[in-house]
């Protein structure tokens, strides 16, 4: 059972509702209502649109709820269209591709903490928010934008009084960003927005006996090859060949064809079952490879993982 | 209101722990909940409520201790595991750098020189003996043991004296998730020597700059964990990565011996390695139990328990399951044993379970370079723990190839 269950990477939106101008917000379940791999806050999921557009969105709800994810998606006017898409199309009931979650930006152990936003950046803050909050730590949040009607989850920010600076550039001009830089070691600071902003933080540095700033850039993929629907799968070894249907996993169609995958939590986070790529460009759907592994692409896990290539050859 | 089936089984007795088996099947018999009538806590042995209960994490915390003590009412016998002991989000950060640490891909680099040292070992356990040759040896303590001490200690990166310390640490720390019995109340009166000599090994000065040790404190530097968190998760490489990895081992030459059948295939098609320890976990469960305690009102298969009762899952029992394994009592390697919850599931599976799979392979693989075949010589001898199911003894004969 647990090995085939969840073996779609696919997630239905089951609410969408607007947060800010321009800005949805959509809950994403699997279409079985099972458990969502686990998450920490700082945490993104690759979803897949129908396209072939795989666009990063972080996980803003709460992990305590085990069976839906919830992201924020701002239109994004001048991009290539993956947020168009979500806000033109993503109504409950539609399917999307998904991969991980995975987390570049986790939260430290710490005594206090710096939060600064910048637009829909405020999306990976929101848990660790709420988590500096469950630990009854300090933490302060500086909110940037050029609008207040732009700003995702105001109200929900503002009740905390004032640890909420919100900056309206419309209303009070640029922020002296430098300003916030904090003196105390002990101040963590987590900075997720545009570029811009994120250039300047991280131009602080760390503070003498602290650490240097935690910043989360979504670095945008140019040219990359759409993920195949189905495609072929070659086990070299053992020579034999699968197809990988569009709504199963290369563990499935390998054990389909008499070739059997060792794997262990089905769901792309345990490791079990990590696997030599030899041909092909895979798609990558799982939770432990960081940036460099990926772009390497030597190794998959095929329990959730896929392919851009029309065939996939592994070592196995 | 559905209530458990209650018994008066006692998971922990010593005719339990010599043979468990036979209370496996009646506790998975009794219902998908029972009540265990002598702790007062409740208990599940089916998979399908095991593997529910060991993923749910919202519902079934490990942070009020993962043996028979609450640690919401009874004070721990030591600091808790950052691990183990700990959920979201406490556990997010430790958890993370261990799980990069001992992923697959960074593991690799041991792999070449395991397998040198576990030639090594085979090569003296089997005492000089030449092809066609036959040695009569022990595959515990002349195997089992032998090899996880030799390269573990090394690659986590402690000292080399008083690794005599590491088995006795283990085997009391998985004892004290049972209750008070003999097998903590005796072991306890001489322990702390061992528990101060655990303690020294994982202070930053006292570990090579190379091992998992060092890297763990590098962490620290880095700010993914805090200096004071640092020991107790090299603490926990070194409670948890020795005798479990010893029973493992032990538990992939029990299945072959015992089944020579499965030994000539493996003989026949290596590439059946990894799946033939990944069996022999699967049907010797060397961890055999672990305890959640419930957060809130949780329903498991219609049975509603309310807050901060433990939970008793039978890892051994679900790996056993009828429902989810066909012929579950045999070591088949046309089974597919993907699911199995030796390693645990979910947040707290063993972070270690790569390197469990990498010693094991290695042992195993050296073998078969060697050995024809294997057959007990003589009826093996378990060694009791409340919590780990392995061997004192297992005499084996061994005809070289």
């Amino acid at each position: 059972m647990s090995t085939t269950r969840n073996d779609r990477g696919i997630l239905v939106v089951t609410a969408r509702r607007d947060v800010a101008a321009d800005v949805v917000e959509l809950t994403l379940v699997r279409p079985d209502g099972s458990r969502l791999p686990d998450w920490a806050p700082g945490a993104h999921i690759d979803v897949v649109l129908p396209t072939g557009l795989t666009r990063q969105y972080s996980l803003c709800g709460d992990r305590w709820d085990a069976a839906s994810y919830r992201i924020a998606v701002q239109r994004e006017p001048d991009g290539r269209g993956g947020s168009s898409w979500l806000h033109d199309h993503g109504v409950p009931g539609v399917t999307l591709g998904f991969g991980g979650p995975r987390n570049n930006f986790r939260l430290a152990p710490a005594e206090d903490h710096l939060f600064i936003a910048g637009g829909i950046g405020i999306t990976p803050l929101l848990p660790m928010i709420r988590q500096a909050e469950l630990l009854d730590l300090p933490w302060r949040l500086l909110y940037l934008g050029r609008r207040r009607d732009r700003l995702a989850y105001l109200d929900e920010l503002t009740a905390h009084g004032d640890r909420v600076t919100v900056h309206c550039a419309d209303e009070l001009g640029r922020a002296e960003l430098d300003a916030w830089r904090p003196s105390d070691p002990r101040t963590r600071v987590y900075a997720c927005g545009p570029e811009r902003l994120l250039d300047a933080v991280a131009a602080w540095g760390a503070v003498p006996g602290g650490f240097a700033p935690r910043i989360e850039r979504f670095s945008a993929t140019t040219g990359e090859t759409p993920p195949a629907t189905t495609f072929d799968v070659v086990a070299a070894r053992s020579g034999v060949t699968a197809t990988v249907a569009e709504d199963e996993s290369i563990v499935t169609a390998l054990r389909r064809a008499g070739v059997d995958v060792i794997t262990s939590c089905a769901q792309g986070v345990c490791g079990t079952c990590e696997t030599d790529v030899l041909e092909g460009r895979p798609d990558h759907r799982d939770s432990l490879l960081d940036d460099a592994e990926r772009a390497a692409s030597r190794c998959l896990f095929p329990c959730v993982s896929r392919s851009r290539d029309p065939r996939l050859v592994l070592d196995l | 209101m559905i209530t458990a089936a209650a018994t008066d089984i006692d998971p922990f007795s010593i005719e339990f722990l010599a043979d468990p088996l036979p209370f496996h099947e009646r506790l998975r018999e009794l219902g998908p909940v029972v009540y265990l009538e002598k702790y007062d806590v409740h208990a599940v042995a089916r998979y399908d409520e095991v593997h529910r209960s060991l993923t749910d994490w919202q519902s079934l915390q490990s942070g009020a201790g993962v043996g028979l003590s609450n640690f919401l009412r009874e004070k721990p016998w030591r600091p808790p595991s950052l691990l183990l002991e700990a959920d979201p989000p406490r556990h997010d950060a430790p958890r993370a750098v261990l799980q990069n640490l001992l992923s697959p891909r960074r593991l690799r680099v041991l792999e070449a020189h395991w397998q040198a040292d576990a030639a090594d070992v085979v090569a003296t356990a089997l005492d000089g003996a030449g092809p066609g040759g036959t040695v009569e040896l022990d595959a515990v303590t002349d195997l089992a043991e032998v090899f996880p001490l030799r390269v573990f200690p090394d690659a986590v990166g402690i000292g080399k004296s008083g690794r005599e310390h590491l088995l006795p640490y283990g085997d009391f720390a998985f004892n004290a998730f049972g209750p008070q019995n003999a097998l903590v109340t005796e072991p306890a009166k001489t322990i702390g020597p061992t528990t101060a000599w655990i303690g020294e090994q994982c202070l930053r000065e006292n570990l090579t700059p190379d091992g998992f040790g060092a890297q763990i404190w590098a962490a620290a530097d880095r700010g993914d964990i805090t200096e004071a968190q640092a020991p107790l998760i090299v603490r926990s490489l070194l409670t948890a990565g020795v005798d479990t990895t010893v029973t493992g081992i032990a538990a992939v030459v029990h299945a072959v011996a015992t089944h020579p059948d499965q030994w000539e295939r493996l003989r026949a098609d290596r590439s059946l390695l990894p799946r033939a320890f990944e069996e022999a976990v699967r049907l010797e469960s060397p961890v055999q139990t672990f305890f959640r305690t419930t957060t809130t009102d949780t329903t498991i298969a219609d049975v509603t328990l309310p807050p901060e009762r433990k939970v008793l899952m039978f890892l051994g029992a679900a790996n056993r399951d009828p429902r989810r394994w066909e012929d579950p009592d045999r070591f088949d390697l046309s089974r597919d044993p993907s699911g199995h919850v030796a390693f645990g599931m979910g947040l707290h599976q063993c972070v270690g379970q790569h390197i469990a799979r990498l010693e094991a392979t290695a042992v195993l693989g050296a073998l078969l370079d060697r050995v024809a075949s294997v057959e007990l010589v003589d009826t093996p001898r378990r060694h009791l723990n409340n919590t780990l199911r392995g061997w004192e003894s297992m005499p084996v004969r061994m005809t070289l190839a």
